[in-house]
């Protein structure tokens, strides 16, 4: 019997080589970012982002205004971008990572130095979020938009008259709304509101404090509904539980889809809690530099700053954007009631290396 | 053919609790889809809490540029990796089936290898090697990588399809026509092509399948622009879950049930002629 063999790899090389050349030759004519000038393109715009965390609209008007083409393509954690990015050759100009993981791409050499020549508007944003933990120099990145993790309370249920402080989950007012008290289910954001109520930072990598931290989510445990990141804003909403450990942008959005907002309140307690950040960066091997300094610097401007978080309903590091915020938006961010032990008392997660393991060990046994 | 002439059929307390058990697997298989597409129709952003019935979450879908795209991006990626991949699995099905050669053994494992190695190791392994050859192949990540992963994934399971329909056909009818006088291609396409055709639309059937659901791999090879639909559905879970996501999964489900459906019909209509 005659084998077919040679042909059919010949047949397999061929239909490979078409479809390589198909898909034609890559464009990334390298130019240096050094030499960017102000408002100034070389190509289209790929922009790799959490999903809904701008308008099409919004960044079409963008591509419009410069002529060019802008694609954006979604991600859903930190930890899927990172790997896609380091790989190179990913073809994304502009990257949006968290804060902890902002200082991970950088020490790693995954983005580029900023040329802040190019990006005069970086003189908007606002004291609170320049030179961070994770870019202390800030020399890679500038804020994108920014939000609390605290405590969101149907004040239907609860009444008013609660203490402003972590007590009202660890402490013993939490045995009153036993059943109907939600914690995120992450290691991080939990252990650290523990480690926050017991006074010591939430970037701790001293085991005893962790330890201390373990045994406050532990003994939490039976006055929980349960530990739940994804729908904690909508049990609380939908009345199946009454106070719930919560992200400050999902929580209001989430009010504000309901018949009686003003039922509901979210503040930070007096202890402090976590800020997080998400960066503009760009990749290390972004293939039009030019185009995405330029995007940054747009987001920059105080009117642009302002149609983001207008949308996404995020904070926004921009000081020139809060004048032209949507009131309820902007009395949410600035309230005092909100963020109770001011500014000082927040933290970012910042990235403690060898340490998560023990995070996650310590969130797994409290959980038990 | 389905007639169980010799098998006793189970009777008394044996057949009731049969049945009872095989409605049990129905609704399990089935009570979470039904739910699916009831509150796909719910005026109420939480899914799970009934808001009265709105037909709003299927104008979103349709108002929805982002979703739209991916979902164009999807079936382009879908098509263009089905075509491929049934073309290539039955040669190697028929390679593997009908001749002997050398290195055919480890050939063979080889092929399974993709069916049972981990989504993500194999997600890793197409980001390494897509980023290393994309500079001298000239490849930008997008399109093209997304539907050779998806090629390489597929082509085992079409040939493992069609490999179960060649085995079960009979040999001597293509030596029949060749005795006749058909020529080789002749034998092929007139008699050995019809007969595996079923496993053909099969293969087909479960690579189209297999690509539009894929999450972990397309997600690593993507590039600008190619966001598909579930992986741009993933990224929306973070944000909570509206009945958007289900409208979006009724309208992908009832795409994969008219598939389903009609390549019912197809082997139907080809059955009489061929068993």
């Amino acid at each position: 019997m005659k084998t077919t063999r040679k042909s059919t790899w010949v047949g397999i090389l061929a239909a490979f080589a078409v479809l390589a050349a198909a898909c034609g030759g890559s464009d990334s004519a390298e130019s240096a970012a050094g030499s960017c000038a102000v408002g100034q393109v070389d190509g289209d715009l790929a922009l790799y982002n959490w999903a809904e965390y701008i308008d099409p609209d919004h960044l079409q008007a963008f591509a419009d205004e410069f002529g060019i083409n802008a694609t954006m393509d979604t991600y859903d954690s930190n930890e899927a971008m990172q790997p896609i990015i380091a790989a190179g050759s990913s073809g994304y100009d502009v990257i949006v990572p968290s804060d902890y993981m902002m200082g991970i791409m950088i020490e790693g050499g995954f983005v580029q130095p900023l040329n802040f020549d190019a990006i005069p508007n970086s003189k908007n944003i606002s004291p609170d979020f320049a030179n961070p933990s994770y870019d202390p120099e800030q020399t890679h990145s500038v804020p994108y938009q920014w939000g609390f993790t605290g405590l969101a309370v149907n004040t239907a249920v609860v009444g008013t008259d609660f203490p402003r402080s972590w007590d009202l989950v660890f402490g013993d007012e939490a045995s009153a709304y036993a059943g109907q008290i939600t914690l995120l289910n992450d290691p991080r954001e939990t252990l650290g509101a523990a480690l926050k109520s017991l006074g010591y930072s939430l970037n701790s990598t001293d085991e005893g404090e962790l330890a201390e931290a373990q045994a406050v989510v532990a003994a939490a445990k039976d006055n929980l509904l349960a530990f739940n990141t994804d729908s904690a804003d909508e049990l609380l909403t939908s009345g199946e539980s009454v106070i719930a450990h919560a992200y400050s942008g999902d929580a209001f959005t989430q009010f504000l889809e309901t018949d009686n907002p003003d039922d509901y309140v979210f503040f930070v307690p007096e202890e402090g809690g976590t800020r997080w950040v998400d960066n503009m960066a760009i990749p290390f091997d972004a293939p039009h530099p030019c185009t995405a300094h330029t995007f940054i610097n747009w987001l920059l401007d105080a009117d642009e700053g302002a149609t983001l978080s207008n949308w996404n309903y995020y904070g926004t590091p921009n000081s020139g954007a809060i004048d032209a915020l949507d009131d309820e938006l902007r009395d949410f961010l600035t309230s005092p009631d909100v963020l109770v032990g001011g500014l000082d008392s927040v933290e970012s997660i910042s990235d403690t290396g060898e340490f998560e393991t023990n995070f996650s060990d310590a969130f797994t046994n409290a959980k038990g | 053919m389905s007639t169980n002439a010799g098998i006793t059929q189970p009777r008394g307390l044996t057949r009731g609790l049969l049945s009872v058990n095989a409605w049990l697997v129905y609704l399990f298989f089935y009570a979470p889809i039904v739910l699916l597409i009831i509150f796909s129709f719910s005026d109420n952003r939480n899914v799970g809490v009934w808001g009265g019935f709105t037909l709003d979450w299927y104008r979103e879908f349709g108002d929805s540029q982002p979703t739209k795209a991916a979902l164009w991006n999807s079936i382009q990626i879908a098509v263009a990796s089905t075509l491929i991949s049934v073309v290539l699995g039955t040669m190697g099905a028929l390679a593997l089936e009908r001749f002997k050669f050398r290195g055919k053994q480890v050939f063979d494992a080889l092929l399974y290898l993709p069916i049972i190695i981990p989504d993500v190791t194999m997600a890793v392994m197409m980001l390494l090697f897509f980023s290393q050859i994309a500079g001298w192949l000239g490849l930008s990540k997008g399109f093209a990588t997304i539907t050779l992963s998806h090629i390489a994934f597929s082509i085992s399971f079409v040939s493992v399809v069609v490999r179960a329909r060649l085995a079960g056909s009979d040999d001597r009818l293509e030596e029949a026509a060749l005795d006749l006088y058909a020529t080789r291609w002749q034998a092929f396409r007139f008699v050995t092509l019809p007969l595996i055709m079923p496993g053909i639309l099969g293969g087909a059937l479960l690579a189209f399948t297999l690509s539009l659901d894929d999450v972990v791999i397309t997600q690593f090879v993507a590039g600008p622009g190619w966001t598909t639909l579930p992986v741009f559905v993933f990224g929306l879970i973070r944000k909570g879950v509206t009945p958007l996501i289900n409208s979006v999964s009724v309208v992908m489900l009832l795409a994969s049930t008219a598939l389903v459906a009609v390549s019912l019909i197809a082997q139907r209509a080809r059955g009489g002629d061929v068993v």
